[in-house]
């Protein structure tokens, strides 16, 4: 509560947080909603050459190349990319964390195993790592999450690694230890707690990384697959199409751009309000 | 130093040993069957066996990688499926189209950085700030194909300034590397911004003033040259980040880097292909960030004194 409180007072996180809140109330209230169905393809939601049509009074931001209402598929199409958001964000952030605290707190082969393993994945060309699994695997929305959270982790782990490692080094640790606590109490009862706000803000920043990445794999048409709307195979189905319909790529462009733009700000205004140490930098 | 060169030299060949490991055992590990793809759909059984014995592809897994690794410490990356050529020089024909992107990119990214970091950093607080940090967010969140095909729709279709795709006059690297660099220049301005506000704080600057020294000079003679270390720590990082996502600029402006070769080996199963362009990349991102490490002492006198 008191980080809401927080974030009110910044412009910026303020305008971030209201679009996060509406996107998310918009994509579980789809159906009450959209107009009509993301998959009908309407008679007359194409010009009589077969053109999509404009946005009007009757289709809010026109119809796409098949006759269908793009404000009804941005919809739906928000539902996608917030399930992917979390699904992959929350197993990237839960790998990571795993991966972060073992190769942080353990000494000796098994965490130094894990360190390099993090070292090796962060050499790893990411997007092209996930633009081959993606395309070589039969797409479809999980394996997509899949994808995005084999190549998301690395990055939280290697930021919770160095906090495990700052965290491990203070006294109240060594107090714990001197008292006889087990390694599973000392991890969970003193580590991870001190890791929450960490998480949480990955988790944040992360689901922007995650909306981008998927909107990307499906604009190569590799990503979710049609007639599941996505905001990036929205642009995959009508690219071609651009120059004769040039909102059917640009309004879900703008949508994506918002999303992302308002997860990175809340997360990056999580991060001051929770970590003081950051406060002011950048 | 010398030591230390050749112990990230030895780090780097292990990466690299990691990398090709990890893509190789991922790429076998997946459904998809070359042999099946180069066969085409009608193909019998037995001619999909044979292409799969003349790919080595029926030998056991390890059996292949190790094949594989012996190629690679002679410097033969193996031979494209589809292309029956040298992945070598495939890789090496298309590459400095590539670079030529990349350095273009990052030109961009370099100039408008520092350009608007300084003046965020001389008016603090004031319109360019602001305007500053909000951009470098919005430069983070904007997929890349959105401003690809918007720079395309503005500049090419409506105005007609630039070609729309392709390869060959500096016109057309001009809309690639805007797409690059725009989308980049933003974090380069946060760093450039906060370096120099503190070195703006530091009490030579405040000399320099006192002597009455004009501003511009204060600027980019004193604190600026001071300011630019953490650029190229960026710098380094931007080479492996580049060359990660360059399939995805090459493939909206059809340029003929190793970006589009890896699409296309992707779409035909080449595993030769792919697998040598990941590889290329994860160099790109080794060396970029051994360029920085290697160029911080030799560019700031303060870090090899450490």
């Amino acid at each position: 509560m008191q980080a809401v409180k927080a974030m009110v007072r910044q412009p910026a996180a303020l305008f971030g947080l209201i679009v996060v809140v509406l996107v998310v109330v918009l994509a579980i209230a789809a159906p009450l909603i959209a107009p009509y169905s993301p998959d009908e393809q309407m008679f007359d939601g194409l010009t009589l050459e077969g053109a999509p049509l404009p946005p009007s009074a009757q289709f809010l931001l026109g119809t796409d190349t098949l006759g269908r209402d793009l404000f009804s598929r941005l919809l739906y199409g928000a539902r996608t990319s917030l399930v992917i958001g979390l699904v992959a964000n929350g197993i990237a952030v839960t790998i990571g964390l795993l991966i972060g605290i073992l190769s942080g707190y353990m000494r000796g082969i098994v965490g130094g195993a894990l360190m390099r393993f993090t070292d090796l994945m962060m050499a790893f060309p990411a997007l092209l790592l996930a633009i081959v699994l993606a395309a070589l695997l039969r797409p479809s929305l999980w394996i997509v999450a899949m994808v995005i959270a084999l190549v998301n982790w690395v990055q939280v782990a290697r930021i919770v690694y160095t906090e495990t490692r700052g965290l491990v080094e203070r006294d109240f640790i060594l107090a714990e230890r001197s008292l006889g606590a087990g390694h599973g109490r000392i991890l969970f009862h003193h580590i991870l707690p001190h890791l929450i706000p960490t998480a949480i803000v990955w988790g944040t920043l992360g689901i922007a990384t995650t909306v981008l990445l998927e909107a990307t794999l499906s604009f190569l048409g590799i990503g979710v697959q049609p007639p599941t709307p996505s905001w990036g195979n929205i642009i995959f189905e009508s690219q071609s199409y651009f120059q004769a319909a040039p909102w059917l790529v640009f309004i879900p462009g703008a949508v994506i751009l918002l999303t992302a733009l308002s997860f990175n700000l809340v997360g990056d205004a999580l991060r001051d309000i929770l970590d003081p140490t950051q406060r002011g930098r950048g | 130093m010398a030591f230390l060169l050749l112990r990230r030299l030895v780090q780097t060949a292990l990466i690299l040993l990691g990398v090709a490991a990890i893509t190789f055992l991922l790429l076998y590990a997946l459904p998809a069957d070359p042999a099946r793809m180069i066969a085409g759909r009608s193909a019998t059984a037995q001619t999909v066996a044979n292409i799969r014995r003349e790919l080595g592809l029926d030998q056991p897994l390890l059996v292949q990688f190790w094949t594989y690794l012996q190629g690679l410490f002679q410097g033969d990356l193996g031979r494209s499926y589809a292309q029956k050529t040298d992945v070598g020089a495939l890789i090496a024909a298309r590459l400095p189209a590539t670079l030529i992107l990349m350095a273009a990119g990052i030109a961009v990214e370099v100039v408008l950085g520092v350009f608007l970091g300084v003046l965020a950093a001389v008016r603090r607080g004031g319109f360019v700030d602001r305007f500053v940090m909000m951009a470098s967010f919005v430069g983070v969140s904007a997929p890349q194909f959105v401003a690809a095909l918007l720079l395309l729709y503005v500049f090419a279709v409506t105005l007609a300034w630039f070609p729309m795709s392709g390869f060959g006059t500096p016109a057309h690297v001009v809309l690639p590397a805007l797409t690059l660099g725009v989308l980049g220049a933003g974090w380069y301005a946060r760093m450039v911004r906060s370096a120099m506000i503190d070195v703006l704080n530091q009490d030579y600057v405040r000399t320099a003033r006192a002597k009455g020294l004009s501003s511009a000079r204060i600027i980019f003679r004193h604190a600026l040259p001071n300011a630019l270390l953490p650029i190229i720590a960026m710098i380094g990082i931007d080479i492996g980040q580049f060359m990660s996502g360059v399939v995805v600029v090459e493939a909206v402006y059809g340029w003929p880097g190793i970006g589009q070769l890896a699409w296309q080996a992707i779409q035909q199963v080449d595993i030769p292909i792919i697998m040598g362009v990941t590889l290329v990349s994860a160099l790109a991102i080794v060396l970029g960030n051994l360029l920085a490490d290697i160029l911080a002492p030799l560019v700031d006198p303060r870090i090899r004194a450490r």
